[in-house]
């Protein structure tokens, strides 16, 4: 366990744990996990771990959406995951978490929720529960991947028509997913940039972009945070580094 | 707890999933998964999976909490929403909080926290997938974990369920079993020292029964034991 | 110095080691009953007087007269709050900490300042465990310009060796710089840090 002013070396183009500075660290994804749930994934990027189990209920249709069903992720930062952590209700970042994961995963059209309508009153709800246990650093990337590959293995189940009941343990086929997006999030300290942040390098991140992209390179989310301003012109290239990064990863996902 | 079920549950001697009464289902053990906590552990008993991760001792916020003799133990149970059939709403609910309490009395007689003035230690505990007995397969993680954070302990506590079923006793419910039977016992002891920390039953079974229910219960906690142990020295093989 | 006679295995929390007798125990240890048991996962070593067990694991406990290595963490009105990787906050009054006479409207930060790492020793531990540093020590010092490594405080005797046999053998192959604190913090200055924190992250092992 090293653990010091990580400051001084990536001045000199070097991180404590020997990577480059755009190097991500070993990156894992297990599928099919949790047998209770519809799809499922546990995903590995160094000591950072997320657990995503996917579950589908039968749901009534909001009304600004009728004939689509409903898309839920909602995010756990378990306490067993840090030493840093702070009980209480959600905090702050888990919620962004969350919603940034729910946007990239909406907005990218990943799932037409049109094919997830039952009947004109019922609906699937698509619950996505992201659940992190072990924390050190670059959640936002290893959630989504999580989340991702876990609603690639998800299925829908078999439902009695009459009763408006699911069937236990029959299934009629996956959800479709049309698009498979991927975060990454760039980094910046002072002016180096860098990706995969361990969580003592996130404590000297000056700011830092989560970018949502596509397989086929159309950007669909974007999350600033951090303490400082990211300049106009730093932008494209962020963009750039982040639909190079995200096509490697997304062969992660089967 | 005392349902109908609409299959048998017990044939001829034999459980649905083919255990014979006094079977246990597979226990796996794995240690050391969650790298950056002080010790960590993740037990399976058949589909029931239970992490566990402890930090400590350290030092205590709020310090008006602090206690200037002791250190304190705190325990959290929580259960993923995907872990169960039927998704669990996020958050507390008072069996959790319930189940935390009783955890930390489980625990708490094995530790030296007299030596760790103004200090807590945590033990958290999260079920990933539920199929009956979770409290007492997160105990089981629980306790090898404070081992593997070199928290000093009198002795390793093992945990285990047993219950009534149509006329039977049986050891280790799964889920079914644990809403249609008739009687649920959970336990947690030092075997070594045949020290009971943990006791919990609901049902209702004569003198006789609970006595038999509680022989079993000693025989399978000793052949948990076994495994734990097993775990905690193959620290050393890493 | 026993040389005959001692058993070494590995024992768990809970698990007998031996009979009391006249021996004595040391770390890792508890007695009941006349009989000595493990408290922790290590590596016994059961001498003919002496028993203890190496923990696999453990949190640093101050003691008196360890020597230590801590980080500052604030800067109070009479000294500075040390991170001392313990459960318990060290703290170093002014009078331990300079040898000059402070008066009230000096500015202590130009003595110690956040974030400074020094070697010092633990001159005082109460029973609820206040822990009081000092510089004065022959060996105590500020330490700049490295690199922080945490490692099992139980460990540390390993990596010094035989009256400083492997550390010395580091920082000769490494051309670093090594100081050694008993609460599980080794610093390593120099050029070639990166090789002597693999040698170390080895031994901890």
């Amino acid at each position: 366990m090293i653990e010091t002013n990580s400051e001084k070396k990536i001045k000199d183009n070097k991180r404590l744990d020997g990577r480059s500075l755009l190097d991500f660290r070993k990156i894992n994804v297990e599928t099919d996990v949790i047998n209770k749930a519809q799809g499922s994934a546990h995903v590995r990027i160094g000591n950072t771990q997320v657990i995503v189990g996917v579950k589908l209920a039968i749901g009534e249709p909001y009304a600004d959406s009728i004939g689509q069903g409903n898309l839920m992720c909602s995010a756990e930062f378990t306490p067993m995951s840090s030493p840093n952590f702070e009980s209480g209700p959600p905090s702050p970042n888990s919620i962004e978490l969350a919603r940034v994961i729910d946007r990239g995963i909406r907005e990218s059209k990943s799932i037409n929720l049109e094919n997830l309508s039952i009947d004109e009153k019922h609906v699937w709800t698509v619950f996505v529960d992201i659940h992190i246990i072990s924390h050190d650093g670059n959640l936002m990337d290893a959630a989504a991947l999580a989340a991702i590959s876990a609603l690639k293995t998800a299925k829908i189940p078999k439902i009695d028509k009459e009763k408006m009941q699911v069937i236990v343990g029959e299934y009629e086929g996956n959800i479709p997913i049309d698009h498979v997006p991927i975060n990454v999030t760039v980094c910046k300290i002072g002016d180096k940039t860098i990706l995969d942040p361990t969580s003592v390098e996130e404590e000297l991140i000056d700011a830092k972009l989560s970018i949502s992209v596509r397989e086929d390179d159309k950007i669909c989310a974007l999350q600033k945070q951090g303490k400082e301003g990211i300049l106009m012109e730093e932008i494209e290239k962020m963009i750039d580094l982040a639909i190079s990064k995200s096509n490697e990863i997304r062969k992660m996902v089967n | 707890m005392g349902g109908k079920s609409d299959i048998k549950l017990i044939d001829n001697g034999k459980r649905i999933d083919g255990r014979s009464l006094d079977d246990t289902r597979n226990v796996k053990i794995d240690m050391d998964i969650i790298n950056v906590a002080d010790g960590s552990a993740r037990v399976e008993f058949g589909n029931t999976i239970a992490l566990s991760s402890v930090y400590g001792p350290r030092e205590l916020f709020p310090r008006f909490m602090q206690k200037p003799n002791t250190g304190i133990l705190r325990a959290k149970y929580n259960m993923a929403p995907f872990s169960v059939d039927d998704r669990k709403r996020p958050g507390l609910d008072r069996r959790s909080q319930e189940i935390s309490k009783v955890m930390v009395n489980a625990i708490e007689p094995m530790l030296f926290l007299e030596d760790y003035p103004k200090s807590v230690v945590d033990v958290f505990v999260e079920i990933i997938q539920a199929d009956g007995s979770t409290r007492v397969t997160g105990i089981n993680a629980a306790s090898i974990a404070i081992a593997a954070a070199g928290i000093p302990m009198r002795n390793i506590v093992t945990s285990c369920s047993v219950g009534k079923i149509e006329d039977s006793l049986v050891v280790d419910l799964d889920g079914k079993e644990d809403n249609f039977g008739s009687c649920d016992l959970a336990i947690a002891m030092a075997t070594e020292t045949r020290e009971i920390t943990l006791l919990q039953m609901d049902g209702a079974v004569s003198k006789d029964e609970l006595k038999s229910l509680l022989e079993k219960a000693e025989n399978t906690c000793k052949k948990i034991f076994e495994k734990q142990k097993e775990a905690l020295r193959n620290l050393y093989k890493k | 110095m026993e040389k005959l006679k001692i058993e070494t295995r590995i024992v768990i929390p809970g698990e007998f080691i031996d009979e009391l007798g006249n021996k004595e125990t040391g770390l890792g240890t508890y007695i009941k009953n006349n009989k000595i048991y493990s408290e922790v996962i290590g590596i016994l070593r059961n001498g003919e007087s002496e028993v203890s067990v190496i923990p696999l694991n453990c949190k640093y406990i101050p003691k008196h007269g360890d020597r230590i290595i801590g980080k500052v963490k604030s800067i109070e009105m009479s000294g500075w709050m040390i991170d001392i990787n313990s459960p318990y906050i060290g703290f170093l009054p002014v009078s331990e900490g300079v040898e000059e006479f402070v008066d009230n409207r000096t500015d202590i930060s130009q003595f110690f300042n956040l974030g400074d790492i020094i070697l010092c020793r633990v001159s005082r531990v109460t029973n609820n465990k206040s822990t009081q540093c000092s510089m004065k020590d022959n060996l105590a010092r500020k330490l700049v310009d490295g690199v922080i490594i945490k490692v099992t405080p139980s460990k540390i005797p390993r990596i010094i060796g035989k009256s400083g046999s492997m550390i010395n053998l580091i920082k000769e192959k490494t051309g670093t710089d090594i100081f050694t604190g008993q609460n599980g913090i080794v610093w390593i200055g120099g050029k070639n840090s990166d090789t002597a924190i693999k040698a170390i992250e080895l031994i901890n092992k």
